[in-house]
């Protein structure tokens, strides 16, 4: 389970997350939209613990080991191939080094990089190296997925690809929370939408029987009030 | 501790694997050694002033100077890809990645100084085979207390603008207690002194080698965090 309380965090004047409070549970997927600048990435950010609030507070069951994180950055060392990046980050996660070379072939052949793992890093292209942060993110088998605009850079037989494994990992359990700026992205995910707007939560709902446009109308609605 | 000793030895493998992949700082450093040793060697008068008054010193600043350039290098890895933020997202204990860094610096500077050691004794022909082990002990002390504090600043200045000048300017001051000891410990030594003359200098060697150490693990944290 993942909830968030109160939480509040300003850069200077300008106010980041304002009183955002929300609860999920296993199964769950929040899509999270928002314009650029809105603060999706701080929200996201303070998901993942790498930004401490200045006010509120953040549970998630199983703390830092539960999380896996897709940020915009890959977090991943070109100078080491995609197996070898994948063993660093399972050790770090305290997968067991008996499991971690069939841990990493796993997600590799998930992801469609079964071929390429001996490949350095800096060699891939962006999309492959998008799936290769994406591998990273699931080597611990997380309970909790945190996703930063997680389709940038994939074609679109990646992006459907994403979206399946996504979808798997919605019903094996896992709590999803996806930032976009692209409301076409990722809605048939959701089972919860949200649209931040400066900083604040301005709607928060199931998303129900609404499909894309639906959602994408609600939007525009909620950014051009007040 | 045998959580954060592994932690720790899984991110000092992944900076040696990395450094022996590029060679980058530590091709630099060695080459930077001999040339300094080279230059100092033909740019002295040994009439005017005797080798053994300047042998010590120009032994620990050709260290210093390129152990900086390995220090500069120990985060700035981590901004490739963001990989930084991973590992603070990930349970990985700040302790833990501070004593990776320190690890791994360690290492690095070692490898440069077992190199610049023979150029050194090459150069300024001074006889060390009967104190080599004394020697290679006092650089052994010094090392670990200036490597200490060179990690966690350059852990302090890796987020600023020139990093590599900030680093030099805030680290110099901070060496000078080590630096001193180790030469003045160096001198006696190749002086054929015994080493109970240098008993106050080791004491301030360890003395600083302990504070820091300490001191770094605990203050690493607070550098990092956002």
């Amino acid at each position: 389970m993942l909830s968030i309380e109160g939480l509040r965090h300003v850069y200077g004047p300008v106010v980041a997350l304002d009183n955002v409070s929300f609860m999920l549970a296993p199964g769950q997927t929040l899509a999270i939209f928002g314009p650029n600048g809105a603060g999706k990435t701080t929200l996201v950010k303070v998901l993942a613990g790498l930004i401490r609030p200045q006010r509120g507070t953040v549970r998630v069951d199983g703390g830092r080991r539960a999380i896996g994180w897709i940020g915009h950055e890959s977090h991943l060392y070109d100078h080491l191939t995609v197996r070898e990046n994948l063993l660093f980050w399972a050790s770090l996660y305290g997968v067991p080094a008996a499991a971690r070379e069939a841990r990493a072939a796993g997600v590799a052949e998930r992801l469609g990089l079964a071929d390429r793992v001996e490949r350095p890093v800096w060699s891939l292209s962006r999309g492959l190296a998008q799936r290769a942060a994406i591998a990273r993110a699931l080597i611990h088998d997380p309970r909790v997925l945190l996703l930063d605009e997680p389709f940038t850079g994939l074609d679109l037989a990646a992006a459907a690809e994403l979206r399946v494994l996504l979808g798997e990992l919605r019903g094996a359990g896992r709590t999803l929370v996806l930032a976009t700026h692209n409301v076409d992205e990722g809605v048939e995910l959701a089972t919860h939408v949200a649209f931040q707007r400066r900083g604040r939560i301005v709607h928060f709902a199931p998303r129900g029987g609404r499909d894309a446009a639906q959602v994408a109308d609600a939007y525009r609605r909620a950014m051009s009030d007040g | 501790m045998a959580e954060l000793l592994r932690q720790a030895w899984a991110v000092a493998r992944k900076d040696l694997v990395l450094e022996l992949r590029t060679r980058t700082a530590l091709v630099s450093a060695v080459v930077f050694t001999a040339l300094v040793l080279t230059l100092f060697n033909f740019g002295r008068d040994p009439t005017a002033v005797p080798t053994l008054d300047l042998a010590p010193t120009v032994l620990w600043v050709t260290f210093t100077f390129a152990a900086m350039l390995t220090l500069n290098r120990a985060f700035q890895l981590e901004l490739e890809n963001q990989a930084l933020e991973g590992l603070l997202v990930s349970p990985l204990s700040r302790t833990s990645l501070y004593w990776g860094k320190l690890i791994a610096n360690l290492a690095f500077v070692a490898v440069v100084e077992a190199v610049g050691l023979p150029l050194f004794v090459l150069f300024f022909n001074v006889s060390v085979s009967r104190v080599l082990l004394p020697l290679v002990g006092v650089i052994a002390l010094a090392t670990l207390g200036f490597v200490a504090v060179g990690t966690l600043f350059s852990a302090l200045v890796i987020r600023t603008r020139f990093a590599e000048l900030l680093l030099l300017v805030i680290l110099l001051p901070f060496l000078l207690p080590p630096l001193i000891g180790a030469v003045q410990v160096t001198a006696r030594l190749l002086a054929g002194r015994p080493l109970s003359e240098s008993v106050g200098y080791l004491k301030l060697l360890a003395a600083y080698d302990i504070v820091f150490v300490s001191l770094a693990s605990f203050l690493f944290r607070f550098t990092v965090d956002e």
